[in-house]
């Protein structure tokens, strides 16, 4: 029996999202810390940081420490009509970080569902990423886009790539001053210019939200993307995290690698996005795959401190002997305090780091 | 509670009384005494002075909800936070500045002195020319004085300091003022404060223009 007093926080979290992905089906996926660099080369837009740590293997071939686990998955999987590949796997990613420009080992547990895959994929994995902020926090956002409505919207107003790449920018940040100035750059005027600054501010409760995108009138390929987007909420409309789910269209993948549902996932008193996902059928597509895919990230790295219990010390018992002290005894001792389930540590002089609930000494000269 | 970092300094205290005008003041945050931390529990309100160039860290990093900080800091640093204001206010720009006989020759890498690296180096990059960054702290404008550097890439306010050491612009980068950002994560959880905030001054900004 795992006692659980000696997890770690992370430790608790993975072992309670690997059995959340178990009775799923998900099955585990084991890879290797080292992949070959030029799968990345090939890839390097996919990447979330454009640097990665390489080295030569014994025969000179060039590799890397992985940078990403998703493409490691799609290389050793095959298409087959009707199946789906579905994995799950706790892995360390090596990626920079933010402004300090350092390596930084990053521990990810997710899953990918790469296949034939349907509707009821896609609910099933939205569903297990919420699911897995519940078995985190009680309180948590999972928050919802649809690439598809972004781009089928960019297209119909303006399909220069800069522009769009521009506004993306924007939409990211909820920035709706800028986009305005991005609108005169490039003449974009009238009931485009307002549909783009408008979208900035649809976001919120999927009810409400899709009501707005349906009095929309864009284009038939907007309206074939809500209409996606609609009928994935219609179903989690009926689950538990019906009041957990939001849409927001700031969510902003590379359109050239994700295709249709993306979601980010955040826990209240994590100041960061903990988890990342959607759905990345052009990558496939790109790999020369025929499936398609959909799966998500869990950065459990960021969760290190999340509502761990503050120990105010670090043993129930510290003992402290010397050289006079039957040693019989001393182990009689030890054990009597492990089996009432204490943990018991022993020194032969007060130590300074170690902080302890009680203390036994039962050196000769304090007797 | 809605945490809020405020740049030190006469930018920081403008946009207090903004913050106060939305509903959210805090009195004692105008004595004066070195106290960093100001709290209006019965506005679940906190505000807090941190150096200018820091706000965005202290917003990305979740230690405030809000923060406002110049658009120059945003886009040097790069944080992955929501933009939601311009203020209009601390107005200034981003530019190119040379001594007044500069000539720029192309057959030579540029030497450009600035406290902005990153935004020395994607202005440059977008025009395709080779340049060497010289990264200082302060008194940018020494450098192409002493032929440090070709040019510099600075803030300039009103040109008086450029004017007075035989310098002027000669490129502008980008138009700079204050903006209201807002850490992701918090914008989830505290949607109608922040939004409440942000939309008071709108309204301001607004009325001011």
């Amino acid at each position: 029996m795992i006692d659980t007093r000696y997890l770690k926080n992370e430790e608790r979290i993975i072992y309670n999202l690997r059995s959340l992905y178990g009775s799923y089906g998900y099955l585990p996926f084991k890879m290797s810390k080292f992949e070959e660099y030029e799968l990345y080369v090939k890839n390097k837009d996919f990447l979330v940081s454009d640097s990665v740590i390489t080295f030569n293997d014994t025969n000179g071939k060039l590799l890397a420490l992985k940078p990403d686990v998703t493409l490691s998955i799609i290389k050793n999987g095959q298409d087959e009509k009707g199946i789906k590949q579905k994995v799950y796997y706790s892995e360390n990613v090596y990626r920079i970080s933010g402004s300090t420009r350092q390596f930084k080992e990053i521990m990810q547990t997710g899953l990918e569902c790469i296949g034939d895959i349907d509707l009821y994929d896609v609910f099933e994995v939205v569903s297990l990423a919420a699911a897995s902020l519940g078995t985190i926090s009680k309180s948590y956002v999972l928050e919802i886009s649809h690439l598809g409505i972004l781009s089928s919207l960019l297209d119909s107003i303006n399909p220069d790539k800069d522009f769009q790449s521009s506004v993306m920018a924007c939409l990211e940040q909820k920035n709706a001053h800028e986009l305005k100035t991005i609108c005169d750059e490039y003449e974009v005027e009238g009931e485009g210019a307002q549909l783009l600054c408008d979208f900035v501010s649809i976001y919120g409760k999927a009810d409400t939200v899709l009501e707005k995108l349906y009095s929309l009138n864009v284009s038939p390929a907007f309206k074939c993307a809500v209409d996606e987007l609609s009928a994935l909420i219609a179903l989690l409309d009926k689950t538990e995290y019906k009041d957990k789910i939001s849409l927001d269209f700031s969510i902003v993948n590379d359109m050239n690698y994700y295709n249709g549902i993306v979601f980010n996932g955040f826990i209240e008193g994590v100041c960061e996005t903990v988890l990342f996902g959607g759905r990345y059928d052009k990558l496939l597509n790109k790999m020369g795959r025929k499936s398609k895919g959909i799966g998500f990230a869990v950065y459990v790295d960021l969760l290190e401190d999340f509502g761990a219990e503050k120990r105010d010390y670090d043993v129930d018992v510290l003992i402290v002997y010397d050289r006079s002290t039957d040693v019989e005894r001393l182990n009689a001792l030890v054990g009597s305090y492990v089996a009432k389930g204490q943990s018991v540590t022993t020194q032969k002089s007060l130590p300074q780091r170690i902080r302890y609930r009680e203390l036994l000494d039962i050196r000769e000269d304090k007797q | 509670m809605i945490n809020v970092a405020l740049p030190k300094g006469r930018l920081g205290e403008k946009v207090y009384s903004m913050f106060a005008n939305a509903g959210y003041e805090c009195p004692s945050i105008l004595e004066n005494n070195r106290k960093l931390i100001f709290e209006n529990k019965e506005k679940n309100v906190r505000y807090f002075w941190v150096k200018p160039s820091d706000v965005s860290i202290y917003v990305e990093r979740g230690a405030a909800d809000i923060g406002v900080c110049g658009k120059d800091i945003l886009l040097e640093y790069e944080p992955d936070i929501y933009e939601l204001l311009d203020l209009n206010m601390g107005k200034c720009r981003m530019a190119v500045a040379a001594k007044k006989d500069f000539y720029d020759d192309n057959e030579k890498t540029l030497k450009v002195a600035t406290k902005f690296a990153n935004i020395a180096k994607k202005y440059y990059a977008s025009k395709c020319r080779d340049i060497d960054i010289i990264k200082l702290n302060g008194s940018i404008e020494l450098a192409p004085i002493l032929e440090l550097s070709d040019v510099i890439v600075d803030i300039v306010e009103t040109g008086t300091t450029l004017k007075e050491n035989n310098l002027e612009v000669f490129e502008t980068i980008v138009p700079i003022s204050a903006r209201l950002i807002v850490n992701k994560s918090s914008f989830k959880f505290k949607t109608e404060e922040i939004e409440k905030i942000a939309n008071s001054l709108r309204d301001q900004v607004k009325a001011n223009d």
